[in-house]
């Protein structure tokens, strides 16, 4: 038995060992983006200097307070993939998933720790990246390719195969700026599909594209793990969690809080609870999440009962309240919410009537009556709408919250089939 | 278990590996140069239009400016070839100056998803400069032939002078570039530079007017040097490198190049991060 193991292990390959790996981040509160402008380091430097000549007794330290707070996206993460591994990343909005992936494909440094690699990383974190819209598809594959890593003659020998899979073969020498979404993602993804490196890194691709689509895709990356190729997959689609990756790495707030088989693990963060967010608010029009027509001021759901705490249940009706500040003189907007499962299915989306905004705050509440949702977790996602038809803002993680059953009149204890489970009406005679 | 890792990431490290990266990503550069020429000369007639109009207007107003209403000396050669010499280097300065100034901020989508020597992106879009200069050298032949003007054999060390300016460019290039994502309102100064460079430079007139003992303070700016070799190797004849001069512009492009080659690298690995 132990000569069993050790056999194993000589064969088992490590081709990815993270060693502490930390990632800090510093984030202004003054100003809502990243970079800065030299006008504001002028004024700001010009300002210390005039401090420090009238009051040139004061601590160097009080003086070059600048607003600024360390954030450690991740903390000590160390883990190891083996050769051949598909290996899952779950874990909340803001958990350090992306961080991780960026920093395993170069992107980005790390600030701390040391990462060793075995052969050739390629990264997939968003679809057709460096796509040119006034080239044509043909032209499009070979720039994207090389993009990603392929050499010249790597794209000329599956030329073919990328066309056929994206099913664009008749539009190939138009631009692409004349391809309806649908082609223009298929062909992105085909590309990408096409690498051949040892290590492949995904992030979430697969919320693209039309469900025919996406089964393709789905069948084209268990077909590169079947093929002995290291696979990184970051998702919330558990469902696709659980059939590609047969191990998952569970992220929460820049930590490993638990890595093995992936059943086990998905289940536990279900179980875990901290899977629910039900309110998120922002004081600060700066950061909020949005752009410069709306920013998010608050979002929040809530029992839409008298005296009801804690847990949802089956048979509690759900009030969801927005709030945000509109920046778009006499604005016709509506919002929208959309409710998924963990697992990824589009279970509704309901759209509130329009109406005329002024500038300034606005809110909005929708409700959802009880005995309609099944037991499990939701994810709602929020969409304002301009004019009806320009989607201004949309949130895809607004809020998680999770449904329990805490009573059931019956005998059986399985899981109720479906995405909701509404109370209909029911003459039986 | 095998401990011959291929790579290895760590904070603030990776010099070694950034050059071999840097060849293994030839072809990314190419493709990324193809697809600037590419999308630049296609989107319209006028985009090659334009690269034949700027040059021939900006000359014949100089024409006109300094060799009829000043009457600069031009030593018996036609001032509008006296003038197209250095519009060459320079234009290839300027436009590679503003077009990769702008660089990495328009290849925003890829620095944040995808890894590869981010020194690409500038260089590439230098290339594209590069075109444009072609097709004014096209027009000075055509210049050339109108004047009934024949070079000397110094022409064939115009490749010396070709390279001597982009390494200008390039270095310049490389500063502004990655200041921009750092301070994105560092583009604003870019077409003040453009357009002040324009008239410290010897581009309308021979450096000859500038008196002997301003010469030496006057090679400071390195585009002096890049300007007079042009002259030199085009129009032969009378032209002279003034050569004390000509070596400090040189040193002076050397050194800005490598500093902005520094300066690149040690912010480069953050531009991910600030983009």
């Amino acid at each position: 038995m132990v000569k069993c193991i050790i056999w194993v292990n000589e064969f088992m390959n490590t081709v990815i060992k993270v060693d502490n790996l930390s990632k800090k981040y510093i984030i202004g509160h003054q100003s809502k983006e990243p970079y800065q402008t030299l006008r504001d380091t002028v004024a700001r430097k010009s300002r210390e200097i005039s401090k420090r000549l009238l009051h040139p007794f004061l601590s160097s330290s009080a003086q070059s307070f600048s607003g600024t707070e360390d954030f450690w996206a991740l903390k000590d993460v160390s883990f190891e993939v083996q050769e051949g591994d598909r290996l899952g990343i779950i874990g909340r909005n803001g958990a350090g998933k992306s961080t991780l992936l960026k920093v395993l494909s170069r992107i980005t440094e790390p600030t701390k720790g040391r990462i060793h690699l075995k052969g050739r990383v390629a990264s997939l974190l968003e679809v057709g990246t460096g796509f040119h819209p006034e080239l044509t598809g043909r032209e499009n594959i070979f720039l994207n390719g090389a993009i990603l890593g392929m050499g010249k003659t790597e794209i000329k020998k599956k030329f073919d195969e990328i066309v056929a899979f994206a099913e664009v073969e008749k539009f190939l020498d138009t631009p692409v700026k004349h391809y309806s979404s649908g082609m223009y993602v298929r062909l992105a993804f085909a590309v990408a599909a096409h690498l051949e490196p040892e290590i492949l890194i995904i992030d979430e691709v697969l919320a693209v594209g039309d469900a025919q689509f996406q089964k393709k895709c789905m069948g084209k990356m268990e077909e590169v793990g079947r093929e002995g190729r290291t696979v990184l997959f970051v998702s919330h689609n558990m469902t696709a969690v659980k059939s590609l990756c047969e191990k998952v790495i569970w992220l929460e707030s820049g930590h490993i809080m638990s890595i093995g088989n992936s059943d086990m693990i998905v289940s536990e963060y279900f179980q875990s609870g901290t899977n629910e967010l039900r309110e998120q608010t922002w004081e600060n029009p700066e950061i909020a999440p949005g752009n410069d027509k709306v920013r998010l001021h608050y979002i929040r759901l809530t029992p839409d009962a008298e005296n009801h705490k804690g847990q949802i249940s089956l048979e509690t009706p759900l009030k969801i309240e927005i709030g945000f500040w509109n920046f778009i003189p006499e604005a016709q907007l509506n919002f929208s919410l959309h409710l998924f499962t963990m697992e990824g299915s589009y279970v509704l989306a309901t759209v509130s009537n329009v109406f005329a905004a002024e500038i300034g705050i606005v809110k909005g509440a929708c409700y959802i009556p009880g005995n309609f949702l099944n037991n499990g977790t939701y994810r709602v996602m929020i969409k304002i709408v301009q004019d009806s038809k320009i989607s201004v803002f949309n949130l895809k993680e607004a809020l998680y919250f999770e449904v329990i059953e805490d009573r059931r009149n019956s005998d059986w204890y399985g899981k109720w089939p479906g995405v909701v489970r509404p109370k209909f009406k029911w003459n039986v005679t | 278990m095998s401990n011959d890792f291929d790579l290895i990431i760590e904070p603030g490290k990776g010099i070694k590996q950034y050059w071999a990266d840097l060849w293994r990503y030839r072809e990314l550069f190419y493709f990324l140069a193809w697809r600037d020429i590419l999308v630049r000369y296609k989107q319209t007639v006028i985009g090659v239009a334009w690269s034949v109009i700027r040059p021939v207007l900006t000359m014949a107003v100089f024409s006109v400016i300094f060799g009829r209403l000043a009457k600069f000396p031009s030593d018996g050669v036609p001032y509008p070839v006296l003038v197209f010499a250095a519009m060459l280097p320079w234009q290839l300065f300027s436009n590679s100056l503003s077009e990769s100034s702008n660089s990495l901020i328009a290849s925003r989508n890829m620095i944040t998803k995808i890894y590869f020597p981010r020194l690409i992106v500038p260089s590439s879009s230098v290339i594209v400069c590069l075109v444009d200069f072609l097709i004014s050298m096209a027009i000075l032949g055509v210049l050339m032939i109108w004047y009934h003007f024949v070079p000397g054999w110094r022409i064939f060390l115009l490749p010396f002078f070709l390279f001597l300016a982009l390494t200008t460019a390039m270095g310049v290039g490389l500063w502004i570039s990655a200041l921009n994502v750092k301070y994105r309102d560092f583009r604003y100064i870019i077409p003040f530079v453009v357009q002040f460079g324009l008239y410290i430079s010897p581009v309308g007139f021979s450096s000859a007017v500038v008196p002997e003992k301003w010469r030496l303070l006057y090679s400071i700016n390195p585009m002096v040097g890049v300007i007079d070799g042009f002259r030199w190797s085009i129009i032969g004849g009378n032209s002279q490198i003034y050569l004390p001069g000509f070596f400090i512009s040189v040193g002076l492009t050397l050194v800005i190049f490598l500093l902005g080659l520094s300066y690149f690298r040690k912010t480069e690995r953050t531009f991910a991060d600030v983009i």
